[in-house]
């Protein structure tokens, strides 16, 4: 597969699989109460409430997903070209966040996402890979 | 409450920055994926796996992972999920530092757009 190609195709996984784990988990850790309340004494009814929520592992299922692509592409491209280019899941949770989680996105925020976008671009469009030497 | 978060945002910034960077020095050794038949992205996977770096890795990415599980359970995810964008600066100093990238000016220009589109979302959350 052409190097552009897959690059494009591991990205287009990473910037849906990782916000709607992101959203998953949020919605799930919502149920559970806030974090600020916790003691070490609720530990075990905790981690149980937790890992009982079926929306905890979807989202955790996402996640790996997101995980397995986000390996993949490290293995031929450099990590900095990566990172800025998984920014455009920001638009995702934005989305996202207001479909599923009814969260209320001013039109700064937008504008935010956008500037974000124009970011992605400009990285897109140098080459993914700088290094020609393996590391030690 | 002000407290927790900022540790919070602390551990998932800098865990998750410096296992993702862990994670990337692991993969660099194991080589290039070129099949993507089931099998052969298993045996990748595995190949990967026998990286200490990898371990490590996956170690910070933890902490960073239940750090951000404490976090949504009192912010937003759509508050959380741009202020954790700090990781670009650091990402961008760690891959220099700790893999030898090279950092070209239209990609340091590139950084340097996102991080400015993440401080208006985050300001938007503010306001």
């Amino acid at each position: 597969m052409k190097l552009h190609l897959k690059t494009y195709l591991a990205i287009l996984v990473i910037v849906i699989f990782a916000p709607m784990g992101n959203v998953l988990l949020g919605k799930g850790m919502k149920g559970v109460g806030s974090a600020a309340t916790w003691t070490l004494a609720q530990f075990w009814p905790l981690a149980t409430r937790i890992l009982g929520n079926p929306y905890i592992w979807l989202g955790i299922g996402c996640q790996l997903t997101f995980f397995v692509a986000y390996m993949s592409i490290l293995s031929w491209a450099d990590y900095s070209y990566v990172q800025p280019s998984t920014a455009l899941s920001y638009a995702t949770v934005a989305l996202l966040s207001h479909f599923l989680l009814g969260e209320f996105i001013s039109p700064l925020r937008w504008l935010g996402v956008l500037v974000i976008c124009t970011g992605v671009f400009i990285v897109g469009r140098t080459a993914p890979r700088s290094h020609t030497v393996p590391l030690p | 409450m002000m407290l927790l978060t900022f540790f919070l945002f602390f551990l998932i910034i800098v865990s998750g920055t410096g296992g993702e960077l862990c994670v990337s020095r692991a993969m660099r050794a194991v080589g290039e994926l070129h099949d993507f038949r089931p099998k052969s992205v298993l045996a990748f996977v595995l190949r990967g796996l026998r990286q200490p770096w990898m371990w490590l890795g996956v170690a910070m990415m933890a902490v960073a992972f239940f750090s951000l599980l404490a976090i949504l359970s009192f912010s937003d995810v759509s508050f959380v999920v741009p202020v954790s964008a700090l990781s670009y600066a650091a990402g961008a100093l760690g891959a220099r530092a700790f893999l030898g990238e090279r950092i070209s000016h239209n990609r340091w220009l590139g950084i340097l757009v996102v991080s400015i589109g993440v401080t208006i979302v985050w300001w938007s959350g503010r306001h």
